[in-house]
């Protein structure tokens, strides 16, 4: 490979995460296996990082010493991720609630199945609710990117790690089973080096690396045993949200300048419902997509600016209905938001998807 | 003059205050905050040997704590250093990241017996059995303290707390749990000792033991555990001096001192 040439290579979602972290000067990365993700570990551990750029690569006895781990590592100021597939992201609430109370930053990878339960292996948007609305306990939010290939699961990691930083918080990567198990294109981004000890205390002053005399003890906690401590914490959380909800939403258009009927959909089911939409076309029915890339924070402006111009909305989701809810405060009544999908790990076709925003909203 | 030469009660108060004559002195390494621990506990004491060590050793730049849940999540108030404070049982997860990550630094947890003997259980085997490098601090009195006084795994057989008020049953609570000899089991653990802080000889010993855990974990040697058998005067419902007593002739026939493995 030379150095300017971009290479192509074929690969799982999964293993793009896995490439992906080693390359964005990733220091640690700690997890427990469970289907449909565990090429992320088994693909670190292939490519033994530890003998290249130093990277930390350790197999848990749960997801919660991983997520644990992952909030101690972070403490550190380093740059630390784990991974995992609902049950087991169920397992993790309880750390990323500290996480996110703590103000460390961090990635979690989710690579969705169907639940609830042990539920099934086949993939599922049914954690939508659980990553949005905070799966753990408190007020807090976490950024989520939602990839719809395997050059966003390359991409999504380096960004989540930025946005992590940038906000010191936990940051998840929302895939599904797909996503992580089918193989496309990707061009892996660039190798950065890790941070030095030195460049960690001058990047981030709370980091704890062992106190030096110029400074007071850093101590990496999320208990305030006083109400006015406590809420002063949860003012600062709620500030940095609302920076986070004006400066990072991202989505991606397809065909909904001239379009009557439009398709909220993240993910897979983004891709069948890009494909819904040139079927639509084919028939003389002008739809159009939207598809939320970050589901918090949710692209709720411009839905509402379509709202304006659009005969009505459809959210597509491989789960009960969740996404929707979103989509219905972003669209204010203003035109019909109707909701279709499969759960238990069905992946609904276009012509079920087209079919549907026919019956539910062209009638 | 030195205190050696004569009897204290001839010299004034100007002459015991002069360095020379000094035969003690805090370590720098703990602060000045007033302790939040009842009187007669035993955290002060373990508190203050960890900050001694720490500053015998001159590594206070190079250490992070990890704190508990329980009376010690307060541990990073009182000693100068670096420190986490973790879920509840959680502790030698997050040391197991910190030592891996920055493999030069001394790390250790700090953890009472819920944390560690009941909900920690997973992650506190499985550190050791991995061998971390890790120093594990076990204060093991025997109750819940900070939630006011509940049983825990470790409390003895008719033992009373407020959740076996009529005191541990053994059909209904089963045994007490000794996690120092299941620990010692383990090919990942090279030190495992019991000790206790009620009496001179008895803190003389557990900082010796606290250092050598500190030591251990910068020779690969794998993981180090001090347990100290410890008293809860407020959780026991007994004075200072009644819980060192009833500690000595109750806990200790069921956690003897000494140590369980050395390697």
């Amino acid at each position: 490979m030379t150095e300017n040439k971009e290479e192509v290579l074929l690969m799982k979602g999964n293993e793009a995460v896995a490439h992906a972290a080693i390359r964005c000067g990733c220091d640690g990365y700690f997890g427990y296996p469970i289907t449909p993700q565990s090429e992320i570990l088994e693909t670190l551990m292939v490519e033994e990082p530890w003998k290249t750029t130093g990277m930390v690569v350790l197999q848990a006895e749960s997801e919660v010493a991983s997520i644990n781990m992952v909030y101690g590592g972070a403490g550190c100021g380093k740059k630390v991720m784990t991974s995992s597939s609902s049950p087991g992201v169920s397992l993790m609430q309880e750390g990323i609630s500290y996480m996110a109370g703590a103000e460390l930053p961090g990635v979690i990878v989710n690579v969705m199945r169907g639940g609830p339960g042990l539920g099934t292996i086949q993939p599922s948007q049914a954690d939508y609710f659980q990553t949005v609305k905070g799966g753990g306990h408190g007020d807090y939010k976490m950024p989520t990117l939602a990839p719809a290939s395997v050059q966003e699961m390359a991409d999504h990691t380096v960004l989540a790690f930025e946005l992590a930083f940038k906000y010191r918080t936990p940051a998840m990567v929302l895939a599904d089973g797909i996503i992580g198990q089918m193989m496309e294109k990707v061009v892996l981004p660039p190798f950065q080096p890790r941070l030095t000890e030195d460049e960690i205390r001058a990047k981030y002053p709370w980091a704890t690396l062992g106190k030096t005399k110029d400074r007071d003890p850093n101590y990496i906690s999320s208990l305030e045993l006083l109400s006015e401590d406590m809420e002063r914490l949860n003012q600062r959380l709620q500030a940095r949200y609302r920076e986070i909800e004006r400066t990072e939403v991202r989505y991606e258009q397809f065909l909904c300048d001239d379009a009557d009927y439009v398709f909220v959909a993240f993910g897979t089911m983004a891709r069948v419902c890009q494909k819904a939409v040139e079927l639509a076309r084919a028939e003389g029915i002008k739809a159009g997509l939207i598809r939320p890339i970050t589901l918090y924070p949710f692209p709720s402006e411009i839905l509402n600016e379509l709202a304006d111009k659009v005969k009505g909305f459809i959210s597509i989701e491989m789960n009960a209905g969740q996404m929707v809810e979103d989509v219905r405060l972003a669209v204010t009544g203003k035109v019909p938001v109707e909701f279709y999908g499969r759960m238990g790990g069905i992946v609904p076709s276009p012509d079920e998807v087209l079919n549907a925003l026919k019956s539910k909203l062209i009638k | 003059m030195s205190v050696t030469d004569v009897n204290m009660a001839d010299m004034s108060v100007t002459d015991i205050i002069k360095p020379e004559n000094l035969v003690y002195k805090k370590t720098t390494v703990m602060n000045d905050k007033p302790m939040h621990y009842c009187p007669g506990c035993s955290h002060g004491v373990v508190h203050k040997l960890i900050g001694e060590v720490i500053q015998e050793m001159g590594i206070q730049d190079k250490t992070i704590g990890v704190a508990p849940v329980g009376c010690a999540v307060f541990a990073y108030k009182y000693l100068d250093i670096d420190w986490h404070q973790a879920a509840h049982g959680r502790a030698p997860a997050l040391a197991t990241a910190i030592k891996r990550l920055l493999p030069d630094k001394y790390v250790f947890t700090y953890q009472g017996d819920g944390d560690l003997a009941a909900i920690g259980t997973a992650e506190t085997l499985h550190a050791c059995n991995r061998g971390e490098n890790i120093a594990i601090i076990y204060i093991n009195n025997g109750i819940y303290g900070m939630t006011g006084g509940q049983m825990a795994p470790t409390t003895l057989l008719g033992m009373k707390s407020t959740t076996s008020p009529n005191g541990r049953d053994l059909p209904i609570n089963g045994h007490p749990l000794d996690m120092s000899k299941l620990l010692a089991q383990l090919d990942g653990v090279c030190y495992v000792t019991r000790q206790s802080v009620h009496n001179l000889v008895s803190v003389k010993r557990a900082k010796r033991a606290i250092k050598k855990a500190f030591q251990n974990s910068f020779q690969n040697k794998g993981t180090s555990i001090v347990e100290v058998v410890s008293t809860c005067s407020s959780g026991w419902r007994m004075t200072p001096d009644e819980s060192n007593n009833w500690m000595v002739e109750n806990m200790f026939p069921v956690y003897p001192m000494g140590d369980l493995k050395d390697v």
